[in-house]
């Protein structure tokens, strides 16, 4: 072997050690949130844990019931409001509006993106929840609250994948119903919808994703309160928001519960992302 | 709908906080806890950890974008790669927080400091380099490699004088997305940089950065005047990499497109 080809396949391993990178921080994190978190569900039962009423940390009572509760009716909520509101504009600028349009708009969602979340949170501190408490009353930091900025929050992720899987729908498709007698429509509903059905499944379950594990924005709005929320304008808390206003002080017990607070949001991540990458993987196949 | 949202977010925050915004508060230190003085400590805090947290994962990045790319055909390596990629672009801040807090902070005895920040940070950002790399190294076109074997050159000679200088203006690209999201990333940071006011003076200080001051502001209610001023800068700062972005990848795309 001369001394070039030495160092080309130096090079070739050393970059697949670096290919592996993304794998083993992955793996890691796993094993340390898992580690931590889990000897607390066991000590304290698992069933407890997760179905228990009351978290008062103080009297080593650990009951997640109403951050599960409140993480899933805020995430519920943002669906609501996002996915309507996304599908509608990710239909409009495939299907309804012109190239330069479509090409001044997507920088923008993109810009959406991009705006830090607690940014998000403010506005909603300072327009949303106000606004709330004065014309349908409560103390506004309330689920309705959580809800509509989350929807927001998740509207590039839904747009941006939705448009890319309606834009992947081959062009045949729509030129054939449209010759077929199909209005506009018609075509969107019948033909691309179904086409490209797995990608905009895809784009839901990562922005319910994104929704369930933000968390700035819906400790500044959620109001955090320890309890099911009885209607939409009570506050709430969720399991993201427990961990980010506890750790700062917790230890001991207390920490480790808070990591299994992790574990459980770690385990409902890695679902919906196995599901979303499952669905997008069938079709392309 | 969206876009007057985004037009909403934007005039609303530049309106109250441009007034604010001064030299005196960008160079002075915050007091009082952030209620009287600027911000000066805290953008150099975002500014030493953003670009720590880039050095770290820009080598790890791109080289999981050419392995990919140049050195392996679709296989179930590449598959698992990608896999553990998507997954830890799924993961939530508050799961890296809470990851680099027990691995760096207290495990490795980094402290919370701009090291243990960075590190979770750049963890938080490789999947974005990745995808951003790689899809900037498959726009070369195959010529230009063809034309580089046959003039006798290896494939690292290939990689790195031909594939990776064309390539260059896609990879910025992703490297200042992801300068962009680190601005902007309180959850994590606040539990692995801390919140110390204090200007930084080496790595190993912890260091708030500017989206953690504005949402302590906010959210303690130290001063809303300060509070817009710094979420002005914040938002400023994320147009302008924006901007930037989307200059640099038009150009990209016409060369190649």
């Amino acid at each position: 072997m001369t001394r070039l080809e030495r160092k080309e396949s130096l090079i070739r391993i050393a970059l697949l050690v670096v290919a592996f990178s993304a794998v083993s921080v992955l793996v890691v994190i796993t094993v340390f949130i898992i580690e931590e978190g889990t000897p607390i569900m066991v000590k304290y039962g698992f069933k407890k844990f997760l179905f228990n009423l009351d978290w008062f940390p103080s009297e080593e009572s650990y009951g997640l019931l109403p951050m599960v509760i409140g993480s899933i009716m805020v995430t519920f909520g943002a669906l609501v409001i996002g996915v309507p509101f996304g599908l509608a504009c990710a239909v409009f600028l495939t299907e309804f509006s012109s190239k330069r349009l479509r090409r001044v708009i997507k920088p923008m969602i993109e810009l959406l993106a991009g705006i830090p979340s607690v940014v998000y949170g403010f506005m909603g501190v300072v327009i949303l929840v106000p606004f709330i408490r004065e014309t349908l009353g409560g103390p506004g930091l309330s689920v309705l609250a959580s809800s509509i900025i989350l929807g927001i929050m998740i509207l590039p992720t839904i747009i941006s994948i939705s448009v890319d899987s309606l834009e992947a729908v081959p062009p045949a498709y729509r030129e054939g119903s449209i010759a077929l007698g199909a209005t506009r429509w018609q075509t969107t509903r019948m033909v691309m919808f179904p086409a490209a059905r797995s990608g905009i499944i895809a784009s839901i379950i990562l922005g319910m994703g994104r929704a369930i594990g933000e968390t700035m924005a819906v400790i500044m709005i959620a109001g955090n309160a320890i309890a099911i929320p009885r209607s939409l304008l009570d506050p709430v808390r969720t399991l993201t928001s427990n961990i980010a206003l506890e750790m700062a002080y917790a230890s001991g017990e207390h920490r480790q519960a808070l990591f299994a607070t992790g574990v459980i949001l770690f385990v409902i991540i890695m679902i919906l992302n196995t599901i979303a990458n499952v669905t997008s993987k069938r079709r392309k196949a | 709908m969206t876009i007057a949202v985004l037009f909403f977010i934007i005039f609303f925050i530049l309106k109250k906080g441009l007034p604010v915004l001064s030299f005196k508060f960008l160079t002075t230190n915050p007091g009082e806890m952030g209620k009287t003085g600027g911000i000066f400590s805290t953008i150099i805090g975002t500014i030493a950890l953003t670009v720590t947290a880039v050095l770290i994962a820009a080598p790890l990045g791109i080289g999981s974008a050419i392995y990919l790319t140049e050195y392996t055909r679709e296989n179930w390596v590449t598959r698992v790669i990608r896999f553990g990629a998507e997954c830890l672009a799924g993961i939530p801040s508050i799961i890296f927080g809470l990851f680099g807090f027990i691995l760096f902070v207290t495990k490795l005895k980094f402290g919370w400091s701009i090291l243990s920040g960075s590190l979770t940070l750049a963890f938080m950002i490789l999947p974005t380099l990745i995808r951003t790399s790689e899809e900037a190294i498959r726009a070369v076109p195959y010529v230009y490699r063809e034309v580089s074997y046959s003039l006798g050159s290896t494939k690292w000679q290939t990689v790195t004088k031909v594939v990776l200088p064309s390539a260059m203006p896609g990879i910025v690209t992703g490297i200042i997305l992801s300068v962009g999201r680190s601005i902007g990333e309180t959850a994590s940071v606040i539990f692995t940089a801390g919140s110390a006011l204090r200007l930084p003076t080496s790595i190993f200080s912890s260091s708030r950065t500017m989206s953690v001051h504005f949402y302590i502001l906010a959210r303690e209610g130290i001063s809303m005047s300060n509070a817009y001023g710094t979420a002005a800068i914040l938002i400023l700062a994320i147009l302008a990499v924006n901007l930037v972005t989307y200059a640099i990848m038009h150009r990209f795309m016409r060369k190649y497109c």
